[in-house]
């Protein structure tokens, strides 16, 4: 129901309020009962003189009746119902139930908004606890320490005839473990301090790439327009502190220069132009493999592409080697990701190129299509296994899908996902533990 | 002769405590920091009680009590395990595998004697 039929819904709402019987507003205004009931249900539209009437018995602004609930309310209000699995019928009187009761209706969306947040919350901070090495670690330290301290302290203030030496000795262990302490819980304060800003956190080379690249927007103009060396621009790029950092830094680069090298910006630009966001099309144009085209498309600058992609690339061994993060498809920091995802499904039949349309679960429920390929990425050697990547482009579905549309329902990682009948699931979701 | 515990730990200041601990309380007290060789460690020694880290360099103090539970001499040998990580999980892990207690870091001098003297005083039951 478009959302400018809704004046009717807003008419009976109001009426209500001012506690007055369908018959009664309709011999005020000089209509017929039956016909304002068709007015209320939004089966007949309603303007000019008789609108003004009836804004006027019912004491409120004209725009009060024409002015309803606004777009993101009703799309927040259709993710929320989405989420909860409401019944069809009930979606569709979404824009009616928002007219009605517009209160209830920001309410209700307010509450769905907070419900996101904190699902990224818990699922930034598990991803964090269960995942992160350092964070672990760190954790571990303090405790540990804090344990040595608890038992050396009740030792010295509990026991009454102590040693000398042991009470020496007892004591400079309990200085050595308050500095220590002092110094663990500085650089655990300064970690988180410092993760707040989750993006620019640097802890593992991968972070430091991904870190580098995403401050590029993935688009790097110095290989495009002079051709700069990768090893250069590792060389001067302050966020790849490590020489881990710095030789993944270099392998991305390098991949990424010859994709502008095989596919100039200038005619890539054409060719979309031309062939539209085609990959098949443009790998065939450029004489290039797919995954060649998914990067290339991945790493456009702002404003080429209709919209944001994503991308991801991943080895055989299931570890994500390079990603670019897309709003509404969630790439766990850390750990395993949801095996559901079509990139891992693209290992099962090598080569061949599989296109999949999936949706998110606990989240906005936005749809995507990923499409993705696996292929060998190293020269063929005899009696040699060949290495296998797998890179998969994901593309936001607009104006979401057909009723009969197979989705595919997936999620970020197991550990954050609410699917509870999922056949892939390694372990149990904190989100289905009362979160 | 006094009953004999073995702390596998690897901080040297627990260790350090718990030692004159358990020692004031009438226990002999010999102490490992390694997970590695832990397991032969126990062979050799027989203790009466283990203290076991979970987190140990060279292998996990989960992995170390599996493999102790394995040996037929060990089955009802008491296992006390530390840890800094309370998760339930671990601690699903670890009734598994067979530990006698389970006790979260930061613990209690009293909380660490009274289950070493709990879980002796149940072995010594008939």
């Amino acid at each position: 129901m478009a959302r400018d039929t809704l004046t009717g819904s807003r008419i009976r709402e109001r009426r209500s309020i001012a506690g007055l019987r369908q018959a009664d507003l309709a011999r005020q205004v000089g209509i017929s009962a039956s016909y304002l009931n068709l007015i209320e249900h939004n089966r007949r539209r309603i303007g000019g003189k008789l609108l003004l009437n009836i804004a006027e018995v019912l004491g409120v602004e004209l725009s009060m009746l024409t002015q309803g609930a606004e777009a993101a309310l009703i799309a927040t209000l259709r993710e929320a119902a989405a989420d909860a699995g409401a019944v069809a019928a009930e979606i569709d009187r979404v824009d009616e139930f928002a007219g009605r009761f517009p209160g209830w209706a920001e309410v209700l969306a307010a509450n769905h908004r907070r419900i996101a947040s904190l699902e990224r919350t818990v699922e930034t901070l598990s991803d964090r606890l269960t995942h992160d090495p350092h964070l672990a670690a760190s954790l571990h330290e303090v405790l540990s320490t804090a344990t040595a301290i608890r038992s050396t302290a009740s030792i010295l203030a509990e026991t009454g005839e102590l040693e000398e030496e042991w009470r020496d000795r007892f004591h400079r262990n309990l200085n050595e473990d308050s500095l220590r302490l002092a110094e663990s819980s500085k650089a655990l304060v300064a970690y988180l301090d410092e993760s707040g800003e989750t993006e620019d956190r640097r802890g593992a080379p991968q972070e430091e790439v991904e870190a580098f690249v995403a401050g590029q927007g993935h688009f790097f103009e110095a290989i495009e327009k002079t051709g700069a060396e990768p090893d250069e621009l590792v060389e001067n790029a302050p966020e790849l502190t490590s020489r881990a950092a710095r030789m993944i830094g270099r392998a991305v680069l390098t991949r990424y220069a010859a994709d502008a090298r095989s596919m100039p910006l200038a005619a890539f630009r054409a060719a979309l132009t031309r062939l539209g966001q085609d990959p098949l099309a443009l790998a065939a144009e450029f004489d290039v493999d797919l995954a060649a085209v998914f990067r290339r498309l991945a790493t456009m600058p702002q404003g080429v592409l209709a919209g944001e992609v994503g991308l991801v690339v991943c080895d055989a061994s299931g570890s994500i080697v390079y990603r670019k993060q897309i709003d509404g498809f969630a790439l766990p920091r850390f750990g395993a990701s949801c095996p559901l995802w079509p990139v891992f499904a693209a290992f099962t039949r090598p080569m061949v190129p599989i296109r999949r349309r999936v949706s998110q679960l606990g989240r906005s429920a936005m749809l995507f299509d990923c499409l993705a390929v696996a292929q060998p990425v190293s020269r063929p050697v005899f009696d040699a296994d060949p290495l296998f990547q797998s890179t998969m482009l994901i593309l936001p579905v607009k104006g979401g899908a057909p009723p009969d549309q197979d989705v595919q329902p997936v999620g970020s990682s197991c550990r954050v996902c609410p699917r509870g009948d999922c056949r892939a699931r390694r372990e149990p979701s904190i989100l289905n533990e009362g979160f | 002769m006094s009953r004999h515990v073995l702390l596998i730990e690897d901080e040297p200041n627990i260790i350090e405590a718990i030692r004159f601990l358990l020692t004031r309380d009438g226990w002999r007290v010999d102490t490992h920091c390694d997970g590695t060789d832990a397991v032969q460690v126990i062979e050799a020694a027989k203790p009466d009680l283990v203290i076991l880290d979970l987190m140990l360099p060279g292998k996990s103090g989960m992995d170390v009590l599996r493999d102790v539970r394995g040996i037929p001499e060990f089955a009802e040998l008491p296992v006390l395990m530390l840890t800094a990580r309370g998760q339930s999980r671990d601690r699903d892990m670890a009734e598994k595998a067979g530990v006698s207690r389970f006790m979260t870091k930061p613990f209690s001098n009293a909380e660490v004697v009274t289950a070493v003297r709990d879980l002796l005083a149940q072995a010594s039951r008939p």
